[in-house]
């Protein structure tokens, strides 16, 4: 066409027009650290399998799951799930109900017959895993991925530790547990049931290894002096609940007394109520505020008729019952008798105070610091043996199953650093993802959905599992509620939003990048970006 | 074939012939019988494929035509007197934008004070606007100027205005030869745009020029303009051995041969100047006429040329640029420069539609002739009247409009205006 | 079976979204879409006509399986994308005047059918001056005539490109170059101004529609509608201009939402003269909300606070509410 000078131009010419040269600050992608995956004690990267299960992904989220964690489905019935508390979406309406999706992923695994990926290349490296519970096993697994042949001894008949013996089977199916702890052994991990270690440091001279993890966890139940007359039956919680894996069911009577105030006693008193007590009492001696067990916890034991009698401690246990004395608080919020006394019957009471660690496998080794009854361990897991690491219930912290499962995959990646003779260094952990940088208005409206549960009648009287699961369409409607906190999820609102036309998409998967020949800095991509995952940074002018 | 039939309908079958692919209609007297006999043609069929558009002014008219016309669609539309005003803006760019839109204008006054009859000030008005302007003698020549005026517009990609006197020629019943569709098709190529609105080859059309290249664009536009110098001729000669007459060029000089004296004008006047030509010569007098058809772009040299050697020149004009005087004067002695003897009158004549009779103009060439009339002379003006208004403005301060002062005066309506 | 889910974490508030299907997703998010105002234009940083036209204009061209042509009239949009000797238009395109852009669409559409280009779709576009007020007459003229445009119109509420004037679409009390923040009335007078979507309306043309820059994918659906109809269409697209207002130029679409949000511009769409659709509000607010960010109603905040001002407009946004039935019931 023979165009007329300067009236007509030809189409899109504007692209020599570089007007970045505008621009007094720039966008920038980030990635933020969401809160649920700082919050997650076993440091799962929650949101990363969230994004393929909002995609019906699930074997991909699964499989992004387990490189943190190698028991979804357990983590999905007794993790107190700490990430849904810090859930951004919590603010907006309710959290995402990140547990039942990890439940959801990890019963599809059992049921599909999902493997591990094949582990890395032998390293040669032999490690013992001493103690068969969450944090060794979490730990083998990690440490058998990474290359290493791993033996763990465990001292009781069975492996799993206290998600066997410590949590009732209403709330872990003991066919969930098999097929977790089944899966670790298939990577070739050694178990040798039944052979507690007494000496840890001839153990592994004995078996050849290079390096230990010691998670031998609390099984010793902490007493209380109660003054008691011989017709009193008193036990504890740690044996009652491991009874109920034997084939005698442990006799308690028609009233049970239980004194603790953590999730123990909570289990216990359930349990109670499924071993036919008609009246099953929680005494504890602070208020609902201060008890340490969870809140739905408490809320579901009362539901199955638990009671609870809150501000009071057990002064004795006699025939005739058990005197119970009234407390106060004081100003700093500790229970301080009051010496006003109540007498209640009772036929059994069980202790749920709190559990010891047998720490006799480590009286031969020198220089170790034990505190309050637990080993310390530096921030990579190690004692103060070279070699001798530990983790889970047997050194500070707090003692739940995620816990532990995450000291087992900490202590793993420095195990493996220390045989390479090298140093593990942790990624730099990024800025928070707070709700304040999010947009929330692109998220759909969604309140949380709620999971089945058992019919009371069933809760009161059998073992099933409480906790019912979410089906597919639930999963994939809970795990589309995540907001994606501070990480792209290539919604398209930064490449649409531009009015430069200066956000460039790379495609699925490869995000988007800034081209900062046109992009003015107006800024629109930040304000619309729905999870906050870019931020304004001033130009050097 | 020959038919007796009102200039306008002639017009509006000599569009028709040039196959026009969009009209654009606004009625505005006198110029309504063409786009109505051209919208009955569309109406029915006879004229296909073709789009008649009735519009909501005259601007929207041209904009119609701009849009038509940039989209590759051979467009037209007619106007005068205040709806050419009207669509002023518009007008501007499609001459800016080269837009090859052919319109008649049925030339008539322009208020205020209204008036609907005949005169040149609504195309004078437009004479800087970029288009070529065509002005036509006599109702033959507004048919064949319309066939030649797609074909320069086109061919130059430059609108084209063919300028028709009001009333005199648009209403006009005579005699005329109508050219057939195989004789327009063989003269007239389909039109092929310069730059065309296409999806497969996307432009952008009227950009935003700023001093970097406005003076450039504008010298382009004149340099473009001038080429209609060298391509009128050759059109009208490719006319003439298609049609077998002569019509268009850039002037036509009549008995100008051994003429001393000179009558310029445009348009249908020159019928009545050419009978006062033959009586004079008849008389003795060595006078001739010169008709300017192509006013835009002005034909300096063929005008130079054509007065080489008379003594005394007269334009006969029938605008008026107040303040100063003549129009086409000031461009025909553009044309003369340097000839600084030569005596030269402007005369403003049939203002409104006011007769141009030949005695007046007898008269006023006699008195040219004889070195007594003022170099701007208004034909038949009523020197009394105008007189008794400017005599009663001086003493009364709000004297009132003027025209209605006129009226009063001339004792037509107006008497009893107080 | 499972039931079909019909939740999608965004659903369609995000530009993209992975879980829709490719079908559902909008044309912005197609990395082959048409840019049709390309970059390197000459907008202001945070524009909400650059990025509602290109909305509007990309959408156009899919739905018309890129056979489009546009006119656009004087203004911002012209003056920024078409400034010799670069061009940001990728389609073909054509200004000629303030006030003809209908007009000169009417001519290229009569020039299609002429041509037996009927597959060709004609936009026309502007600013709300263009559109309602210098370029009205043809506008209603096209209307009239039910030609085959789509008009398309950029409402930022005066007239930016010539330094923010008081146009018939400027909302009552926002200062403008031509009224100023002073007196006792203070800003644009309470009128009705030109409520031009109803005025097309009346011309009962086959379709009209209120869209704005925080609603892409209703913005998008009502373009491509209008592209399938034959006659005259309508859009008006509400777009916040940073500089005008007074506003952040981060804050484009954030002002939209709250336009729509508030009441205060009513999101629907109308076949044949009669309402057919309504965008509803989501989470109501105050119009407070809208003004305050914008430096154009500053003067009803301070030095002295106006509140009978900003009732008067709280009472236009009601009215609207109730008009068109603007909230579902519950809503919150």
């Amino acid at each position: 066409m023979d165009k007329p000078f300067a009236i007509t131009l030809d189409p899109g010419s504007s692209r020599a027009n570089h007007t970045g040269s505008w621009r007094t600050s720039r966008p920038v992608y980030v990635d933020n650290l969401p809160p649920c995956n700082r919050a997650c004690p076993a440091g799962e990267n929650i949101q990363g399998w969230l994004f393929h299960a909002e995609a019906g992904a699930y074997e991909a989220a699964w499989r992004v799951l387990v490189r943190d964690n190698p028991f979804p489905a357990i983590m999905g019935r007794v993790c107190y799930h700490p990430c849904e508390g810090a859930c951004n979406r919590g603010t907006l309406d309710e959290a995402v109900g990140i547990n039942s999706v990890e439940r959801f992923l990890g019963d599809e695994a059992i049921r599909r017959g999902w493997k591990f990926d094949p582990p890395a290349a032998a390293s040669g490296k032999r490690v013992l895993v001493v103690g068969a519970g969450p944090s060794g096993l979490a730990a083998a697994y990690h440490l058998a991925m990474l290359g290493h042949r791993v033996t763990v001894r465990e001292a009781g008949p069975l492996a799993g530790g206290m998600m066997r013996f410590g949590i009732p089977k209403y709330r872990l199916p003991r066919d969930v547990l098999d097929a977790e702890v089944r899966r670790i052994l298939e990577l070739g991990v050694e178990l040798v049931l039944n052979s507690k270690v007494e000496d840890i440091l001839a153990a592994m001279r004995q078996g050849g290894f290079d390096a230990a993890f010691l998670a031998v966890g609390a099984h010793i139940a902490k007493r209380a002096h109660i003054p008691a007359g011989d017709a009193a039956r008193i036990l504890d919680a740690v044996s009652l609940l491991r009874g109920l894996e034997g084939a005698e069911k442990p006799m308690l009577g028609r009233r049970v007394v239980v004194y603790g105030g953590g999730n123990t006693a909570l289990d216990v008193a359930r349990t109670a109520r499924r071993l036919g007590a008609t009246e099953a009492l929680i005494v504890y001696r602070r208020t609902r505020e201060k008890m340490p067990a969870h809140d739905f916890e408490v809320e579901e034991a009362l539901q199955e008729g638990v009671m609870i009698k809150w501000l009071s401690t057990i002064r004795q246990a006699g025939a005739q019952g058990i005197t119970l004395e009234k407390m106060v608080l004081d100003e700093k919020g500790f229970p301080q008798p009051t010496g006003e006394l109540e007498t209640i019957a009772a036929d059994s009471v069980v202790l749920a105070l709190g559990q010891d660690v047998d720490l006799s496998l480590l009286d031969k080794v020198p220089g170790l610091e034990i505190v309050d009854g637990v080993v310390k361990v530096g921030p990579d897991m190690m004692t103060r043996h070279p070699g001798l690491f530990a983790g889970g219930d047997m050194v500070p912290a707090e003692r739940t199953v995620t816990v532990a499962a995450g000291h087992g995959k900490k202590a793993a990646r420095h195990i493996d650093a220390w045989l390479r003779g090298t140093v593990y260094a942790p990624p730099a952990k990024h800025a928070d993802a707070t709700f304040e940088r999010l947009n929330p208005w692109y998220y759909s409206d969604a309140p949380k959905t709620v999971r089945p549960t058992l019919d009371l009648i069933r809760r009161q009287s059998t073992f099933d599992e409480v906790q019912g699961a979410l089906d597919e369409g639930n999963a994939l409607f809970e795990a589309r509620r995540c907001l994606s906190c501070g990480n792209c999820f290539e919604c398209d609102n930064c490449y649409g939003v531009c009015p430069d036309g200066a956000v460039v998409k790379l495609g699925p998967g490869e995000r988007y990048r800034f081209d900062y020949d046109y992009c003015k800095g107006c800024g629109i991509c930040a304000s619309e970006c729905p999870c906050g995952a870019i931020s304004m940074i001033p130009e050097e002018i | 074939m020959l038919k007796q039939i009102e200039g306008s309908h002639a017009v509006a079958e000599a569009v028709a012939l040039c196959r026009p692919e969009v009209i654009c209609a606004y009625p505005i007297s006198p110029q309504t019988h063409i786009v109505e006999a051209l919208g009955e043609r569309v109406k029915s069929g006879a004229l296909a494929p073709c789009e008649f558009i009735n519009v909501e002014s005259e601007f929207a008219a041209m904009s119609v035509a701009i849009g038509a016309s940039a989209a590759g669609a051979r467009s037209y539309t007619a106007t005068a007197s205040q709806g050419l005003l009207f669509m002023v803006e518009a007008v501007y760019n499609a001459a800016g934008l080269g837009l090859p839109v052919v319109m008649t204008v049925a030339n008539r006054a322009i208020g205020a004070p209204i008036n609907i009859w005949n005169d040149h000030s609504d195309s004078m008005s437009q004479r800087d606007c970029g288009w070529i302007q065509l002005f036509a003698e006599t109702n033959q020549e507004a048919i064949d100027l319309h066939i030649q005026a797609f074909r320069l517009a086109e061919e130059l990609s430059l609108p084209a205005m063919v300028c028709m006197d009001g009333f005199i020629l648009t209403h006009a019943y005579e005699r005329l030869e109508l050219p057939s569709q195989e004789q327009v098709d063989r003269y007239l190529p389909p039109f092929e745009p310069r730059q065309v609105l296409d999806p497969a080859q996307p432009v952008t059309i009227g950009a935003m020029v700023g001093p970097e290249a406005f003076t450039e664009v504008r010298y382009l536009a004149h340099a473009k303009q001038l080429q209609a110098l060298e391509l009128v001729p050759e059109l009208a000669r490719d006319f003439k051995a298609a049609f077998g007459r002569d019509s268009g060029g850039l002037v036509r000089p009549y008995r100008m041969e051994d003429a001393e004296i000179a009558v310029i004008a445009l348009g249908s006047v020159l019928g009545t100047i050419k009978d006062t030509v033959d009586e004079m010569r008849a008389d003795g007098v060595k006078i001739g006429a010169l008709g300017i058809t192509t006013f835009r772009p002005f034909p300096l040299r063929e005008v130079r040329d054509a007065l080489a050697r008379v003594k005394l020149y007269v334009v006969v004009e029938k605008s008026l640029a107040i303040g100063i005087g003549g129009i086409v004067a000031t461009d025909v002695r553009m044309a003369l420069a340097g000839r600084l003897h030569l005596r030269g009158y402007t005369v403003i004549a049939g203002l409104g539609g006011r007769p141009i009779t030949k005695a007046s103009l007898r008269r006023a060439l006699g008195e040219a002739a004889a070195g007594r009339l003022e170099r701007l002379h208004f034909l038949d003006l009523d020197r009394a009247v105008v007189d008794q208004v400017l005599a009663r403005e001086k003493e009364v301060r709000r004297s009132g409009p003027i025209a209605e002062a006129v009226l009063r005066n001339v004792g037509v309506v107006g008497a009893k205006i107080r | 079976m499972h039931q079909p889910i019909k939740f999608y974490q965004t659903g369609t508030h995000t530009v993209g979204n992975r879980l829709l299907k490719p079908e559902q997703r909008t044309v912005q998010s197609d990395r082959s879409r048409s840019n049709s105002l390309n970059c390197g234009h000459r907008a202001c940083q945070g524009c909400g006509e650059a990025l509602g036209a290109r909305y509007a204009i990309d959408a156009a061209m899919s739905a018309a399986r890129r056979q489009l042509v546009a006119a656009n009239a004087t203004g911002c949009l012209e003056v920024f994308s078409t400034p010799y000797p670069e061009s940001s238009w990728q389609i073909p395109w054509i200004h000629s005047l303030f006030g003809n852009a209908a007009a000169v669409a009417t001519g290229m559409a009569a020039a299609m059918k002429v041509k037996n280009r009927g597959d060709v779709r004609v936009v026309a576009q502007g600013g709300d001056g263009g559109t309602t007020d210098i370029g009205f007459g043809c506008l209603s003229g096209m209307f009239e005539r039910n030609d085959d445009v789509l008009y398309i119109c950029y409402d930022n509420e005066a007239y930016m490109n010539t330094g923010v004037q008081r146009s018939s679409a400027t909302p009552p009390a926002a200062r403008t170059a031509t009224t100023a923040a002073v007196g006792d009335a203070p800003g644009n007078v309470f009128g009705q101004g030109k409520d031009l979507p109803a005025i097309a309306m009346a011309h009962g043309i086959p379709y009209v529609a209120t869209a704005t820059v925080a609603d892409l994918h209703d913005l998008e659906d009502k373009v491509a509608k209008a592209i399938a109809i034959r006659g005259a269409k309508y859009i008006h697209i509400f777009v916040p201009c940073p500089l005008g207002w007074g506003a952040a130029a981060h804050d484009t679409i954030r002002l939209a939402r709250l336009a729509k949000e508030t009441g205060l511009f009513p999101v629907f769409e109308a076949e044949q003269g009669e309402v057919t659709g309504i965008l509803k509000i989501r989470r109501k607010l105050p119009v407070e909300e809208y003004l305050k960010p914008q430096r154009r109603f500053a003067h009803l905040f301070a030095p002295t606070p106006r509140p009978e001002i900003i009732a008067r407009i709280q009472a236009i946004a009601d009215r609207n509410i109730r008009r068109y039935g603007l909230l579902d019931e519950g809503a919150r």
